[in-house]
């Protein structure tokens, strides 16, 4: 081990403070953290793992089969039957975990359902429970990671959205069109081909392309595999592509077949396998859910989906926050003044926190005491005028009530007089 | 001469020839029947056979209406049953439909032979069905047409110069997609179903019936069956017009095992067993459009073409049709339409005997 290396790196770190370049230094003998990944292994599996999935589709179309099959557990058995079995009035999301162990490692998976999605008459607006619950759960994240004591941090986020659509041949229905588009800039979203054993080998490939096509037309994002430098990956990757969306067929009963036992689905004229690659593309979800991108659809939510809900909803805290710190009643300003100040107060509290406390110039701070006076003043102003307003139609009204009673009451003094009642 | 009672169909159209209006809860009158024995043969019972002279040289209208979601395979079925490109998807040149924005009505006519027996097939698609987020209502269009449909028809019988043979556009039979979901039946199916079946003969049908095991169908059917007695669904053939117990037990049959027909549409053949078929091919099998082990088309295909085409068509002109007529009437006040402004006492409208053989 040489020392030399190690006191440059020192010294270099002192000068460049700000700029951190990482020059790559070859190591002269084993330093030993290369370990590290085992160590971050090890507490993981200690720690456990969390994964969110929702399911999103009409009834019927085999949801609750295909996570029985993915998962071969039995989350929906004949006791706690499906929220297929249960007709719902309206949207409804419902969540079911359960804990599942192999091999020393456990995962605390959480099935998120929508019953009653796309099987009313009217179907407006049933995509509205779905992100209703969603923005709840980046809210419940969001507080939690702004809290003080952040020791528990169940991550509760969903962290990937299976839609299923239905085998019709055609293309995508104007719902899965709605749902998708709402949806993509806040979930990872895979489209899956239900029930593909209904379709050939010929019409899924117009299907998948029809699809695709589709898509790609009204600008939908669906969940992206990343590109890695590793050429075989980069080839599993370009396969997965390939098939997009996924035909999945779901089946939890056992078959026999040439004298393989299999999971499939039955018929007088075949037997069709979920594993078989040729069949469906069962496989290669489970796959690429389990296998291969679990982490990543966990990062992608973390890094895109999470920072752009954080963001707009702190942007629009802050304003809001800016406003209620005014009073009530104000009379809109133009949008351009608004605007201006919105600006001129961002500006000030990014300059604020660029430099170390006790170093903003004194120019600025005056500039911006003298704003926050004017801001007050023209406040003040305003309340006075509505304060008058206020009360002029005060006396206007209270005039009236006036002229009014003495209406009334001449008329009944009449009325009485007419009856002969006098008091 | 006796004068017995209608027994079989061809008898019931005979008596068709002598005007016999019989609107819903009319109890036909029994002739008195005198037991003679015939002293010779007199050839009473060539007038099959000159009705079927006729029959061939004038052919007949059908009109059949499909309803369903888009995806069903509601045209391949057609094309299916009929034996030759006759949806709405072989008459039209792009490949590509996008859905329709709102539901449209598309009539498409052939003239179809068999055996010297011309058939005018209208095939009517409704394509836009179902499809919209909101659907509220989207079988008010159908309706719509459906009763035009009778409108065109009773103008023509109240001309004073009437056609000798009036163009019958009637839907006489609605074939209704349901998805096969295996779960029950959508709300919009029950409320298409509960406002139809008072115009139009509906027959429930189950799409891609490819997509479910046997246990799932014949589980799915029971449901469906219950479903829609609950609901007070009468789908053809409907109860109340069983005329005799033979009908009665035939169709009880057929509406408590066989109905709601589970099919499979295909338009392609393959080579099976050293036959060729109808069928689907897919890498796990052939699924033969025909085999009744496979799929209930051939059921179909023989209640619509083979048995109860003619009882299709009486029914919606003794029945539907009836309905709306005496409605109209009624809404005009007993007068038929477009006449009631002159005043004139117009003797009754006779109803005209079901087109069949004229």
């Amino acid at each position: 081990m040489s020392v030399s290396v190690r006191s440059t790196a020192a010294e270099e770190r002192s000068v460049n403070s700000s700029t951190m370049v990482a020059q790559q230094k070859n190591l002269e003998g084993y330093v030993g953290f290369a370990n590290l990944p085992n160590q971050v292994y090890r507490k993981s599996v200690k720690r456990g793992f969390e994964f969110t999935l929702m399911v999103v589709g009409e009834s019927g179309l085999g949801k609750s089969t295909l996570i029985n099959s993915l998962f071969l557990t039995d989350l929906y058995s004949p006791e706690y039957p499906g929220p297929s079995h249960r007709i719902k009035k309206t949207v409804q999301v419902e969540q079911s975990k359960v804990l599942i162990k192999e091999g020393g490692v456990q995962l605390l998976l959480t099935i998120v359902d929508t019953p009653g999605f796309g099987d009313a008459v009217d179907n407006s607006n049933c995509w509205q429970p779905v992100i209703d619950y969603i923005d709840s759960k980046f809210e419940d994240y969001l507080n939690a990671e702004s809290r003080v004591n952040r020791r528990q941090m169940p991550d509760s986020r969903v962290q990937c959205c299976l839609y299923f659509i239905a085998p019709s041949g055609h293309g995508l229905k104007p719902l899965d069109i709605e749902f998708m588009k709402r949806l993509h800039e806040k979930v990872n979203i895979i489209p899956l081909i239900a029930k593909a054993d209904t379709l050939t080998p010929e019409e899924c490939q117009q299907f998948k392309k029809q699809i695709m096509k589709e898509i790609q037309e009204h600008k939908i994002k669906i969940y992206e595999f990343p590109e890695t430098d590793d050429e075989e990956e980069n080839k599993l990757v370009k396969k997965i592509k390939d098939r997009l969306p996924l035909a999945v067929v779901g089946s939890n009963t056992i078959i026999e077949v040439n004298g393989k036992r299999v999971r499939g689905r039955q018929y007088p004229w075949g037997v069709a396998e979920v594993e078989n690659g040729e069949h469906c593309d069962f496989t290669i979800l489970r796959n690429m859910l389990i296998r291969t991108h679990m982490q990543d659809l966990k990062d992608v939510t973390n890094n895109v989906h999470y920072e752009n809900y954080r963001s707009r909803k702190l942007a629009a805290v802050t304003y809001n926050g800016v406003d209620n710190n005014k009073n009530k009643g104000q009379l809109t300003k133009s949008p351009l003044a608004q605007m201006e100040e919105e600006r001129s107060f961002f500006l000030n509290l990014k300059l604020d926190l660029g430099s170390s406390p006790g170093s903003a110039p004194f120019w600025l701070l005056q500039r911006r005491h003298e704003q926050m006076k004017k801001n007050l003043e023209a406040q003040h102003k305003e309340l006075e005028e509505k304060r008058r307003q206020f009360e002029d139609e005060k006396a206007n009204w209270e005039a009236q009530q006036r002229i009014l009673e003495q209406q009334n009451s001449s008329r009944t003094l009449e009325k009485n007089k007419k009856k002969g009642k006098i008091f | 001469m006796s004068k017995g009672l209608p027994e079989t169909r061809t008898d019931a159209a005979m008596s068709e020839l002598v005007p016999e209006p019989r609107p819903k809860p009319a109890v036909p009158m029994k002739p008195v029947s005198i037991n003679s024995n015939l002293l010779g043969y007199i050839g009473i019972d060539t007038i099959i056979e000159q009705m079927r002279k006729k029959t061939m040289k004038t052919g007949f209208d059908f009109n059949i209406m499909v309803v369903g979601q888009s995806g069903l395979g509601k045209s391949t079925l057609v094309n299916t049953l009929f034996k030759s490109q006759v949806s709405r998807k072989a008459s039209s040149w792009n490949r590509e439909e996008k859905i329709p924005k709102t539901v449209e009505i598309k009539a498409i006519g052939h003239v179809i032979e068999e055996g010297g027996v011309k058939m005018k097939l209208t095939v009517i698609d409704t394509p836009g069905f179902g499809d919209q987020i909101n659907n509220e209502n989207c079988w008010e269009p159908i309706e719509k047409y459906i009763n035009e449909q009778y409108e065109k028809f009773l103008k023509e019988e109240v001309n004073i110069a009437r056609k000798k043979r009036i163009p019958d556009t009637r839907v006489h039979c609605c074939l209704y997609f349901i998805s096969p979901t295996g779960h029950s039946l959508r709300p919009l199916d029950l409320e298409f179903m509960k406002h139809l079946s008072k115009v139009v003969n509906i027959i429930p049908v189950i799409a891609k019936a490819d997509t479910m095991t046997l246990e799932e169908k014949s589980e799915f059917k029971q449901r469906v069956r219950k479903e829609l007695e609950i609901h007070g669904i009468e789908f053809y053939p409907q109860k109340e017009f069983d005329e005799d117990l033979e009908d009665k037990t035939e169709n009880d049959k057929i509406r408590q095992e066989s109905m709601p027909f589970a099919v499979v549409g295909s338009d392609k053949e393959y080579q099976v067993n050293g036959k060729r078929v109808l069928g689907r091919k897919t890498p796990w099998g052939i699924i033969e459009v025909e085999n009744l082990n496979h799929c209930e088309f051939a059921l179909l295909r023989d209640f619509v073409i083979r048995t109860h085409l003619q009882d299709l068509k009486e029914v919606t002109h003794n029945i539907h049709y009836e309905t709306y007529r005496a409605k109209r009437l009624n809404d005009n006040g007993g007068l038929p339409p477009g006449e009631g402004l002159l005043g004139t006492v117009l003797p009754p409208v006779p109803a005209t005997p079901c087109p069949t053989a004229e």
